[in-house]
């Protein structure tokens, strides 16, 4: 099967100041795959991942150079739109972070903001991104109560409805399930494998069983630098770095 | 054995420092509450002051003119602190303009209330040669500006991260982001600051001694006389006045004032611990 890269990174390097944080990433993310992205806490995974959408430029002491290559363009390059940008790379965090105000109108918002539609055809994007979300069955009698007021699992699930109403291309998620209990991160992984035919997908995870199930590749980060990267079945029974090895036995992180 | 004496002496200390504030408290309500009901009416409120020894006297000019100014100069004054305190929290943060904007704002919290009238009146007062309800809503503005603007710099804070990342990662603009978002989740907090300095405002004196001064009559000269307030009548009655059925009427004002004051507290602490949405 052919395989599309979506996204390329190339020679990133990052900086916190004059703190430098990466190191000469190089990572290829292919389309309508899933890359995990996996290393001991403080290593950059989450720090790589947000350079995808650019949403570390909120904070002014943080920099990125090299290139980041999406479908053939550089985008960290200037000029470029990074509204548009955003509305083609999604992105979920850590803790589920519902807007407050009611369920529909927390998945309507970015509809409003990319689309004109009227009033039924964005209830029905509204019913259809939450059924990609699989939410829709727990919340379709209460759609106009407050996203707050969903458990945790259920809010990060209406998070993820919300990116994709977007309809964005690549889908990057930062530690999706850490704040959320084992069942609902079971649901979680189970959405994120289905999403996968419509989406690139990129996870960055501390749990490397869960990187084992759902990933189709996946890259090593340890103090800044990609160590290793690959297919996820290849990484996990023939790593190539000792200390690949070592921290998917458990030997440290 | 010591352990426990220490505790139950702590616990001593404790109940008397509670005693003390919620008997002071008691106190002043009670003697507001004692000195000035026997004075409350229908016609004490709705009545207009008039000058000793006129029959049917009462303080409803003075009330709507404290109501005239504070709103007159919370709507002054909210806009321009909210554009500031946005400024604050989210855009300038710690560049050089945006710390001495702050600078000036917590220095201005610190200036007595009787320099900003002084202030008033010689900006709007002697330039235009009379005392006037107008000078005293803009003396009462810029108290506000600076509280307000902090506050909602403080609660634009309090808001996570998380929750402008998630907003901008939609494709946001930052303003919107801000504005629909962000100031949307501290709304509680926002309005709490509004009230609060509404509250605290609604009391001042000073300021308008040099500013709107008093005068025995409904406040239509606004823009261009003297226009009476709740505290000057307060002050006015009870200090300067030999009168005892005027010291009465002054009780009676300061009874009506807390009793508003109290209301816009408790009205606050309500929205401020209704739940999110």
């Amino acid at each position: 099967m052919k395989t599309d890269i979506k996204i390329s990174a190339r020679n990133i390097n990052f900086y916190y100041g004059k703190n430098q944080v990466l190191f000469n990433n190089n990572l290829d993310i292919h389309a309508n795959r899933i890359t995990a992205v996996i290393g001991p806490s403080g290593c950059g995974k989450s720090t790589h991942l947000r350079i995808y959408n650019r949403i570390f430029e909120l904070y002014r002491n943080q920099k990125a150079t090299g290139e980041l290559i999406l479908d053939g363009k550089n985008i960290l390059a200037p000029g470029i739109d990074l509204l548009q940008l955003r509305h083609r790379v999604g992105m979920i965090f850590q803790k589920p972070t519902p807007f407050p105000m009611s369920i529909a109108d927390n998945v309507a918002y970015p509809l409003r903001l990319h689309y004109h539609l009227n009033r039924k055809e964005q209830a029905e994007r509204v019913e259809q991104a939450l059924r990609s979300a699989s939410l829709w069955d727990e919340v379709k009698d209460k759609l106009h109560t407050s996203g707050m007021a969903l458990s945790g699992g259920q809010q990060q699930r209406l998070c993820i409805a919300r990116a994709l109403a977007a309809e964005p291309e690549v889908l990057l998620m930062d530690e999706p399930t850490s704040a959320i209990d084992p069942v609902a991160t079971l649901r979680i992984e189970e959405l994120v494998q289905n999403l996968k035919k419509q989406y690139t997908i990129v996870i960055v995870t501390h749990n490397m069983q869960q990187a084992a199930r759902i990933s189709d590749r996946t890259a090593f980060f340890y103090k800044g630098r990609i160590v290793e990267e690959g297919e996820t079945s290849r990484i996990f029974t023939n790593p190539t770095h000792k200390q690949t090895e070592d921290y998917i036995t458990g030997r440290f992180g | 054995m010591f352990r426990k004496a220490a505790n139950q002496l702590l616990n001593l200390v404790a109940f008397l420092s509670i005693s003390l504030a919620i008997g002071g408290m008691g106190w002043i309500l009670g003697t507001v509450l004692c000195n000035g009901s026997n004075v409350l009416s229908w016609d004490f409120i709705t009545a207009s002051s008039k000058p000793y020894g006129e029959p049917g006297a009462g303080v409803g000019n003075a009330l709507l003119g404290t109501i005239i100014m504070t709103t007159g100069a919370t709507l002054l004054a909210v806009p321009p602190a909210l554009v500031g305190g946005i400024y604050l929290a989210e855009f300038g943060k710690h560049s050089k303009p945006a710390d001495a904007l702050r600078f000036c704002a917590n220095a201005m919290m610190g200036v007595p209330s009787i320099l900003v009238g002084l202030f008033v009146y010689a900006l709007l007062v002697i330039p235009s040669g009379n005392f006037s309800g107008l000078a005293g809503t803009v003396a009462l503005a810029i108290i506000m500006l600076p509280v307000i603007m902090r506050t909602t710099e403080d609660m634009l804070l309090m808001v996570p991260n998380a929750m402008r990342e998630s907003a901008l990662a939609l494709g946001m603009s930052r303003m919107r982001t801000t504005l629909c978002i962000v100031a949307r989740c501290a709304r509680n907090g926002l309005a709490t600051g509004v009230l609060l300095s509404l509250a605290r405002v609604s009391g001042e004196t000073a300021p308008l001694l040099f500013t709107a001064l008093f005068a025995d009559s409904w406040p239509v000269n606004f823009f261009t006389g003297p226009t009476a307030s709740t505290p000057v009548l307060i002050t006015e009655y009870t200090t300067n006045s030999p009168f005892e059925s005027m010291h009465a009427m002054g009780w009676g004002a300061a009874l009506l004032m807390t009793i508003f004051i109290l209301t816009i507290n408790i009205t606050t602490r309500c929205i401020f611990h209704e739940n999110r949405h």
